[in-house]
């Protein structure tokens, strides 16, 4: 795509319409980003001798690096994140897209009201929901471990060892799943009326439509859902440190933001803590780039 | 008279009824806290979850009385940072936008990338950064550390740039140029009240990320009376496991801040315009 033909040549008007958000882009992302790159190559250094020795910042090179790399607290947290991930992204994805074509689909009842009680969620602050259903998986207060006492089978351990991965991916899913349904579900009806009634004609079933016609035009969305999904997973860091006072399976380095976060705030380590935010950010910055690759699909558009 | 239904119009059950299991799963949580909210600090622990109980008045007093009306503060708090910072954002992400996608400039095309990087890179993993370049600043602690970093969002730039780009003809600008309008005037009465709808949802986008955002101001500020509600609850549930009744202020908390949120979720539902992610604009 090209710019109107007829924009003034050399005029300032664009410069002054994209200057505020370059300015504060400059500012408060990349004047970041450099300065954490330059502090991570940084270290307090005992220099000097014996006791005059003093402890000052230089140049310390990839040691920030090597450390972060080489600390298995940090790799047990993607580990973890893993685990976690594994549940929260496929559920959430697939539960938004059933609940996406079940709205698409004529034959449902109760689709308004069933579309606005699985959007709620998404208002509702990750902290705020790690609380009701930290409160809810509480053996006192949950009433499913209410239940299941009543009928004898004693407490569900959701904050147990077996049970936390389960029980902190729900919380994901319940936050995320009404989104990614809205994106998914506003996509289907995008796609054309004929397309879906001229398979009917050919007498396919609800299923098969769903299957090859309405899932392959709704892909770009999907993958869209997908990567926010990853992503969205990659900084958790809300929900685990909400509900660690409810538990003591999750440790003070439970997932990788954690980590740093006590890396900068307990041990007052900034350099390393800055390390381990440009190997996250980067990680995070391929992750995705490759995902987009992989799929092939132009999900975030392109220079047109 | 009513139009014979098509045999796929038809009431299904089971799709109805799975529809109607996720509104519930949805609906379980909110509805617990709600009546949670209602139980004294005793009846917490002792009847069943979903009876309720007879101390709603009194929770409420003791949420609105927690430290000399904390609570008050976290929400007014919470409405600026979301409220103020979003507004902001989204004229900024407009103007970035509309400026992206209707002009032809030397450095589009990098500032194009930059903002797709930024896209891709969370908000989070820069928060330790962004705390780093407050401290030099000397803003850390006060409101504008949590402000500032929230006024840049690469992501409502880019929405902003796909709104213009397929809802502001170039023609209508060619036309109001022939005219002999100046590019600011064009802007004004032309390029912003045609991209009012995007506007809204962006801002809303916006809205409910700050609003929901934890580890930003977690990280900056360390004043509770500057705390939004996300880091104030949390503060009152880490505190619980010593001070029980504190848990009891917390669920309240909670009741009261979810409430009005749902209620402007309910409201302003109809002007979201999320087909600007899913790509249904485009073309």
């Amino acid at each position: 795509m090209t710019a109107p033909a007829g924009a003034r040549r050399g005029s300032r008007a664009p410069y002054l319409f994209v200057a505020p958000a370059v300015v504060l882009f400059v500012a408060f992302l990349a004047v970041p980003i450099g300065y954490a790159v330059y502090l991570s190559v940084r270290g307090l250094r005992l220099t000097g001798t014996g006791i005059f020795g003093t402890r000052q910042e230089v140049f310390v090179g990839l040691d920030n690096y090597a450390r972060t790399l080489t600390d298995p607290e940090f790799w047990a947290g993607f580990g973890r994140l893993a685990l976690y991930g594994l549940i929260s992204v496929p559920l959430t994805l697939g539960l938004a897209l059933l609940f996406a074509l079940l709205l698409d689909y004529a034959g449902s009842r109760g689709r308004r009201f069933s579309r606005t009680a699985i959007f709620l969620p998404y208002a509702i602050p990750g902290v705020t929901a790690s609380l009701l259903w930290g409160f809810m998986y509480l053996p006192s207060t949950s009433p499913f471990s209410f239940l299941t006492r009543e009928l004898g089978l004693g407490e569900i351990p959701f904050l147990g060892a077996g049970g936390i991965y389960p029980s902190l991916a729900n919380v994901a899913i319940w936050g995320g799943v009404g989104f990614n349904m809205i994106i998914i579900y506003t996509s289907l009806r995008g796609i054309p009326a004929e397309l879906s009634d001229a398979a009917r004609i050919d007498g396919a079933s609800e299923w098969r439509i769903a299957w090859h016609v309405k899932i392959p035009l709704v892909a770009p969305a999907l993958v869209l859902t997908g990567l926010f999904a990853l992503i969205g997973t990659l900084q958790v860091y809300g929900e685990p440190t909400t509900l660690k006072p409810m538990t003591t399976e999750i440790s003070q380095t439970w997932v990788p933001l954690m980590l740093i976060y006590r890396n900068a705030f307990l041990r007052d380590d900034l350099p390393l803590a800055s390390a381990a935010s440009v190997v996250l950010a980067a990680g995070t910055l391929a992750v995705s780039v490759v995902l987009l690759k992989l799929t092939q699909r132009r999900a975030l558009g392109g220079m047109r | 008279m009513k139009a014979q239904l098509l045999p796929h119009q038809r009431a299904k059950i089971l799709p109805t009824v799975v529809l109607l299991v996720g509104a519930l799963y949805c609906l379980v949580p909110v509805a617990w806290v709600i009546v949670a909210s209602t139980k004294s600090g005793a009846e917490l622990f002792s009847t069943f979850t979903f009876a309720p109980g007879t101390g709603l008045l009194d929770n409420l007093r003791d949420l609105f009385a927690y430290g000399d009306g904390q609570f008050v503060r976290w929400a007014a708090n919470s409405a600026l940072y979301a409220g103020a910072g979003s507004a902001a954002s989204t004229l900024i992400s407009t103007l970035a936008g509309y400026g992206m996608a209707k002009y032809e400039f030397r450095g589009r095309g990098v500032l194009f990338y930059a903002i797709l990087a930024g896209v891709l890179v969370p908000g989070m993993t820069l928060a330790i950064p962004q705390y780093l370049i407050m401290s030099e600043l000397n803003l850390v602690g006060g409101y504008w550390s949590v402000l500032l970093p929230s006024l840049i969002s690469p992501f409502g730039i880019y929405l902003a740039r796909v709104y213009a780009l397929s809802s502001v003809p170039d023609a209508t600008l060619e036309a109001a140029r022939i005219d002999g309008a100046s590019e600011y005037r064009i802007l004004g009465s032309i390029g912003l009240p045609m991209m009012v709808p995007g506007m809204v949802t962006i801002f809303m986008l916006h809205f409910v990320g700050t609003w929901n955002n934890f580890l930003l101001p977690y990280i900056m500020l360390s004043d509770q009376s500057k705390f939004p509600i996300t880091v104030g609850l949390y503060t009152l549930l880490s505190q619980g496991s010593s001070e029980p009744a504190l848990y009891g202020i917390a669920i309240v908390g909670a009741a009261v801040s979810v409430v009005p949120l749902i209620a402007l979720l309910l409201f302003l539902q109809r002007f979201w315009r999320l087909d600007l992610l899913s790509g249904g604009l485009k073309g």
